[in-house]
């Protein structure tokens, strides 16, 4: 089996176990093609660190939460991209309502549960961390 | 390429209908577009349906049967067709290429939703499942979240205001008042709007779309079926095109544009042998007032980043030079998921054929679209209709 087989068959579980461990990566074919696990029945794919940084492409602070969510309402839920590849997760560690909280944001990828469970492992998801409250002076 | 004749149209109307259930509501809109189109229901050779979460909100899987008791015989073919929000739109892009390709001469197409029981907590844990599970689920993402995104995305790119997007929720709440099917038949202000609660930021309670019972059918035929039962067509659909996208948004390229419904869109002007500024109207999926902006776009109506001001600038508006979403659009019309990319071709009908209570805005219209998107458009499907005596029906 090549690496790029071995690759195409991580799992989502498995990436956010390296990601927790500050061991992020993505996985990335011979062309422009990059993306994050799972990524079945796709060959030649091999991994490549993650970006420690990332840069928020969009925000959105959601007041009417999925149910699942619904004793964090309201929360921030983001897309940020770290190099080639993007990734969604909830924005922790600042006010969901800040006034900074916005595109051109500058984070760091981490992995965080629903609430304070930290031992639900099936509920694990990203999370982005600001690097600074406020990315302008930087 | 034979031409696929829109025989018959017919809807519920969009609300809620707590006492009725999913069949009884499918069973007015097909027996509507069945009477109107003159067909016998024993002449259908198939139905296509459309169908999200008939699981969740009456506990139906495999509703085609269902919805099918009554027609044809035995060897009718029913198919459900699930692409979330274009489900409805993938149902007629069924019927049309049966159609096309000979396989059927008679086709039900049809679509129903039943929303309302399952509250707004059911209604956003449903439709949240349209998004990616693993990247978005998972972190709580919301459908109004997604659109919240995009919406984020496209203002920040394009120095877009939360105040261009109501106005267009202003326009389709003002288009539906004199549409009596309309779930929300009230004008809204831009203050309104602006003024109402937020949902998921930057949009607020007046971006989005109701929630919705509903169910729409249309009954679709070859000319030589019509021609031998005399039918009396009531438009002509020249074009249908369908396009996929990453079902995540981090998986896109750019979030301000909606390539799905962009290559849906060529497919489909191609087939029609137009451009899109023949286009005279068009119906496209405002479930968010933001997914009126990126249709526009997506149907090269406007170029990228210049349709957010069109509603404020009344170009889009029953007297402007391409009204949008005369019916009220989802957001005031209402959003029945799995019935509206039918509902769509049913309020485009009706207004080309002069029968709809609106078709006094577009008098000597000939060449309309409508525009059905699925969760974030990972799926969309586009259709161009034109009116019977613009078009010269040819088998």
């Amino acid at each position: 089996m090549s690496e790029g087989d071995a690759a195409s068959r991580v799992g989502y579980d498995e990436w956010l176990d390296a990601l927790a461990d500050g061991d992020g990566f993505y996985l990335r074919n011979g062309g422009d093609e990059a993306t994050v696990p799972p990524a079945p029945g796709r060959g030649g794919l091999e991994r490549e660190p993650l970006p420690a940084r990332g840069t928020v492409e969009a925000v959105s602070t959601i007041h009417v939460p999925h149910p699942e969510f619904g004793d964090d309402a309201p929360y921030a839920i983001a897309v940020a991209s770290f190099g080639p590849v993007r990734l969604t997760g909830q924005v922790r560690g600042v006010d969901p309502e800040a006034a900074d909280l916005e595109r051109g944001l500058e984070v760091e990828p981490t992995v965080v549960s629903k609430g304070e469970n930290e031992d639900h492992t099936e509920s694990r998801f990203v999370g982005f961390i600001p690097v600074e409250a406020n990315p302008s002076e930087r | 390429m034979r031409d696929v004749l829109i025989a018959g149209v017919g809807a519920t109307d969009f609300g809620e209908h707590p006492d009725r259930t999913g069949r009884e509501l499918f069973a007015e809109a097909r027996s509507l577009a069945l009477e109107r189109s003159a067909v016998p229901p024993d002449e259908v050779d198939a139905l296509y349906y459309g169908n999200f979460m008939g699981e969740t909100a009456e506990g139906q899987s495999h509703g085609a049967p269902l919805m099918a008791e009554g027609l044809g015989s035995s060897g009718l073919e029913a198919t459900r067709i699930e692409n979330a929000c274009a489900s409805g739109g993938y149902a007629v892009a069924e019927g049309v290429r049966a159609i096309r390709s000979g396989a059927a001469d008679v086709v039900l197409v049809g679509g129903m939703e039943r929303m309302t029981d399952l509250g707004t907590e059911g209604t956003t844990a449903s439709l949240a499942r349209a998004a990616d599970e693993l990247y978005e689920i998972s972190a709580g993402m919301t459908f109004p979240g997604a659109y919240g995104l995009l919406a984020d995305a496209y203002l920040s790119r394009h120095d877009g205001t939360r105040e261009d997007l109501a106005h267009v929720a202003v326009k389709n709440h003002a288009n539906a008042t004199t549409n009596p099917k309309a779930q929300y038949r009230q004008e809204i202000t831009v203050e309104d709007a602006l003024e109402a609660p937020r949902v998921a930021s930057p949009l607020g309670l007046y971006d989005a779309c109701p929630i919705t019972d509903g169910a729409g059918a249309a009954v679709l035929v070859s000319p030589e079926y019509a021609d031998t039962a005399g039918l009396e067509p009531k438009a002509v659909v020249t074009g249908s095109g369908r396009g996929t996208d990453a079902l995540s948004l981090q998986g896109r390229d750019d979030l301000t544009r909606t390539p799905a419904a962009e290559a849906a869109a060529e497919t489909a002007y191609e087939q029609a042998g137009i451009s899109p500024g023949d286009v005279d109207f068009a119906e496209v999926h405002d479930c968010f007032t933001i997914a009126e902006v990126l249709a526009l776009e997506a149907l090269g109506l406007y170029e990228h980043g210049e349709a957010i001001d069109a509603a404020r600038e009344g170009e889009t508006a029953r007297d402007g030079a391409t009204p949008i979403n005369l019916s009220g659009g989802l957001k005031a019309k209402g959003h029945p998921v799995g019935a509206t990319g039918v509902t769509q071709l049913v309020e485009a009908t009706k207004l080309l054929a002069g029968t709809h209570p609106n078709a006094d805005a577009v008098p000597d219209a000939s060449t309309a679209v409508t525009h059905n998107a699925g969760g974030t458009v990972a799926t969309a499907a586009v259709h161009v209709l034109e009116a019977v005596d613009a078009e010269e029906v040819g088998a």
